[in-house]
């Protein structure tokens, strides 16, 4: 923050505004949640939002309130005659200036969130993301400055979501839960795993249409452009399972393609690759077993 | 007096007899007007109706009416037909009536282009609507019909005709609107003494002949990359599909205040009438208009906070969009400064404005929440934006409309529309449109995005109640087509020249209903008798 001053009012009020919307820290859509989630990574800009938010709240509580002082005193039934004044060049400075100064500081404060969100530098592992119509795919680019061999899937919308939401199934949605919470169209077959306390770098592009890539745990979205190699990144404090959608509209099935986030300590998330890797090495040695006899070499798949 | 005037020494008759004459053959500035706000009406309930789909089929989680494809095209429809169906027409139909009578001059510069200008539009919309009956559906990759998933469509084609269509009604209705007010108006109606409304279509005007070109371009491109192979959007051509967003926005913007500068005019047409006292500000009120044009052209990439843009320019665009609340901000202070020290009442026209400024500017609110370029990265394409611009666009554009359309139906008419169900039709929208879009900011934050036709059972609540306000929003519409009805045919009351006790502008010296021809001479222009003639700061 700018100063003390200002850093005091605006945790004051980001207080004030925890206590009003109920203050528990959800990371995933909750029933009846009116809040931007504070998220699980290390940016985020759910301290620029209350600001925001409580800026308007004061602007709009002494305009609105002006108003309806004005309706109240100046009605014609109440005997008010209409004065003739209909000028002032004081206030109209004051109130041309004052919203520049409340502007300013929004900036400054966004100009911050900007500057830290684009810096892609220093990030410990990179992942590619592409989006198709419609499902998500994840391929591990590298770890630690080494790079990952062969780790990459694809990850859609999970079977029971699939069933209940074709047209008049008549299945119910609540019913879809893990770990007591309502998976329904926020749940994949297989999720994104990543380690916690690990800057990651995501490379996010689009394989036929524009998608966009949004966990709102982790505070913002990337569109995934075909030809186009968007850059964004995250280092997510707390372990657990954070849940997204695409959010850009890419055809009939664009409420169909959730994203899954798995984050765990670091330990776990090296063996899970470990394993990952070794998968993916039987899988090339069973294919290469399987086209060896063929004379002439086919052309490499896909 | 005036209805003399009109009527003296001049071989003008009244309207033509026959229908096809008169409507079909009309070059009168009143039924051209009349004609374009029952076209905007209509497409107001088309659109509407669509919107009715989306909100039933987002009633409750689960698929329960229509596929998802016929879900996108019903959310795609519903902007094409309220934008360019009901706003923008219903706009112009309010300039055709109100900028001739309010500036003294006869008729439109241009009435044989008046006439064309109209009779696109139902050609126009017939092409875009018939989309929906043939094979293959209508478009359904959103308004804003970005590459490569519109160009997925079957019926890309007819989509750019009709907006093609569109594009050219709307320039020559701009053209002849610029025209008219730069050349008719009466002798002693200064530039600096027209009413706001005035002004703010004569830069609404700039705006669209500006603009829609762009549009044209734009759609162009995309017609030309579907059927011609070109690849000015297709990467594996080495084109750019962020390309098109640029170009989009590029007219998209202005486009959104094209929808909102007229509405500014109403509402300082109507409040100081109400308030009976002069508008607070007037040369600020134009200026600030002005500055909010200008600064149209330089924001269009807020749209595009999400697409990976270079951080310079993330910052250029935030500022430049930041800006905007300043302007904006002094219009909202000088309204409610119109209104302090007033001398109020509360008819129908009235309280729409009333609950036009209180609304808008929470709409305004969520725009410069929206316009903070990191908090955008989380609200950007959620319900958020949506509730943002409904406000803007429903509680802003179209209650504005509603608000002009109370106010000078008893000019129009020549009855008094009733005011008991005028009452009730605004409180029945006003409390159901809140119900219906405030919900939707908490769906947004708690991270819903936008277009989609199910959704997780976390979002049920507020989509349940949304849906619920949707419903009891569009069936209070109902209300107000009786009250129009009513009033143009069945009102036993009629309207004094001077319907409202403080109504002053030109357009209240000539008879109600103001007869077919208008000011043929010239008015003598009295400063008193203007809205704004006193305004010499």
């Amino acid at each position: 923050m700018t100063s003390g001053g200002i850093g005091r009012s605006v945790s004051a009020w980001a207080a004030g505004a925890f206590a009003l919307f109920g203050g528990a820290a959800w990371a995933n859509p909750e029933p009846n949640q009116l809040n931007m989630t504070k998220g699980v990574a290390e940016w985020s800009p759910y301290a620029m939002h209350m600001v925001a938010l409580w800026v308007c709240v004061v602007i709009g509580i002494v305009v609105f309130g002006a108003m309806f002082i004005a309706m109240f005193r100046f009605r014609k039934s109440r005997g008010a005659v209409a004065e003739k004044w209909s000028h002032s060049t004081k206030l109209e400075v004051v109130w041309t200036v004052i919203p520049v100064i409340i502007l300013i500081f929004l900036a400054h404060l966004a100009t911050g969130g900007l500057t830290s969100f684009a810096d892609t530098t220093n990030s410990e592992m990179t992942i590619k993301v592409t989006g198709y119509q419609w499902k998500w795919r994840y391929d591990y680019v590298d770890y630690k400055g080494k790079g990952v061999d062969k780790v990459g899937f694809m990850s859609k919308l999970e079977e029971t979501s699939n069933r209940t939401r074709q047209l008049k199934s008549n299945l119910d949605p609540a019913k879809i839960q893990v770990d007591g919470y309502a998976t329904y169209l926020l749940d994949v077959d297989k999720p994104l795993v990543v380690p916690t306390d690990t800057k990651i770098r995501f490379v996010i592009v689009g394989g036929d249409v524009i998608h966009s890539w949004w966990v709102p745990a982790l505070g913002w979205k990337m569109d995934a452009i075909p030809g186009i190699a968007n850059a964004a990144w995250t280092k997510i404090k707390e372990p657990g399972v954070y849940r997204g959608q695409c959010a850009e509209l890419c055809g009939q099935d664009h409420g169909f393609m959730p994203i899954v986030v798995k984050a765990v300590p670091k330990a776990e998330f090296e063996q899970w690759l470990a394993a990952q890797e070794d998968e993916a090495k039987v899988q090339k040695a069973a294919q290469t077993a399987q086209t060896a006899p063929a004379a002439p070499a086919p052309a490499p798949q896909g | 007096m005036a209805h003399a005037a009109t009527h003296d020494h001049h071989d003008h008759h009244g309207a033509p007899k026959g229908f096809f004459q008169r409507w079909v053959m009309s070059t009168n500035h009143k039924d051209i007007g009349t004609l374009y706000l029952i076209f905007s009406l209509t497409m107001f309930f088309i659109g509407g109706a669509f919107a009715m789909v989306i909100r039933a089929e987002l009633f409750k989680p689960g698929m329960q009416l229509v596929q998802p494809y016929f879900f996108n095209e019903m959310t795609t429809m519903h902007a094409l037909v309220m934008i360019f169906g009901a706003i923008m027409p219903s706009f112009v139909g309010l300039a055709n009536w109100m900028i001739p009578l309010m500036v003294g001059a006869p008729d439109m510069a241009l009435p044989r282009m008046n006439n064309l200008s109209f009779w696109i539009m139902p050609f126009a919309f017939l092409l875009l609507l018939s989309t929906l009956f043939m094979p293959g559906g209508g478009p359904a990759g959103g308004w804003t019909m970005y590459p490569p998933l519109s160009l997925q469509g079957e019926s890309v084609a007819y989509v750019i005709f009709a907006v093609h269509l569109m594009g050219i009604s709307s320039i020559m209705g701009a053209i002849n609107i610029i025209a008219t007010i730069l050349n008719m108006r009466a002798p002693g109606m200064d530039l600096l003494k027209m009413p706001v409304f005035v002004w703010s279509w004569l830069i609404t005007a700039f705006l669209l002949i500006a603009v829609m070109p762009v549009l044209a371009g734009a759609v162009t491109m995309l017609l030309t990359d579907k059927y011609f192979g070109t690849n000015f959007f297709n990467a594996a051509g080495g084109g750019d599909p962020v390309l098109f967003q640029h170009i989009f926005w590029f007219f998209g913007h202005p486009e959104v205040y094209i929808m909102i500068l007229p509405a500014f005019g109403i509402i300082s047409e109507i409040i100081p009438t109400f308030a009976r006292k002069p508008i607070f500000g007037y040369r600020a009120m134009v200026f600030a208009i002005a500055s909010i044009a200008f600064l149209s052209f330089i924001v269009w990439a807020h749209h595009m906070f999400a697409v990976g843009l270079p951080m310079g320019a993330e910052i250029f665009f935030m500022y430049a969009t930041m800006l905007i609340a300043v302007p904006t901000g002094v219009k909202v202070f000088n309204w409610v400064s119109t209104m302090w020290g007033g001398s109020m009442t509360f008819e129908t026209p009235m309280l729409f404005s009333i609950a036009f400024v209180i609304l808008f500017t929470i709409g305004g609110f969520s725009g410069l929440m929206l316009a903070l370029a990191p908090a955008d990265f989380q609200y950007h394409d959620t319900y958020f934006v949506v509730a943002h611009f409904h406000y803007v666009l429903v509680t802003g554009a179209a209650f504005s409309i509603m608000a002009a359309a109370y106010y000078w139906l008893p000019k129009w008419s020549g009855n008094m529309y009733s005011e008991t169900w005028g009452k009730i039709h605004f409180w029945s929208s006003v409390i159901s449109v809140n119900v219906l879009f405030f919900p939707q900011h908490f769906l947004g934050l708690a991270g819903m995005p936008r277009r989609i036709p199910d959704y997780n059972v976390a979002f049920a609540n507020f989509n349940m109640i949304s849906s619920i306000g949707g419903f009891w929003f569009g069936a209070s519409q109902l209300i107000f087509l009786g009250v129009v009805i009513h009033c143009v045919f069945f009102s036993k009351k009629k309207a004094a020249d001077r319907s409202w006790e403080g109504a002053k502008g030109l357009e209240w010296t000539v008879p109600s209903p103001a007869p077919f021809h208008t000011f043929d001479v010239p008015p003598v222009i009295h400063d008193d008798e203007l809205a704004h003639g006193n305004t010499e700061h």
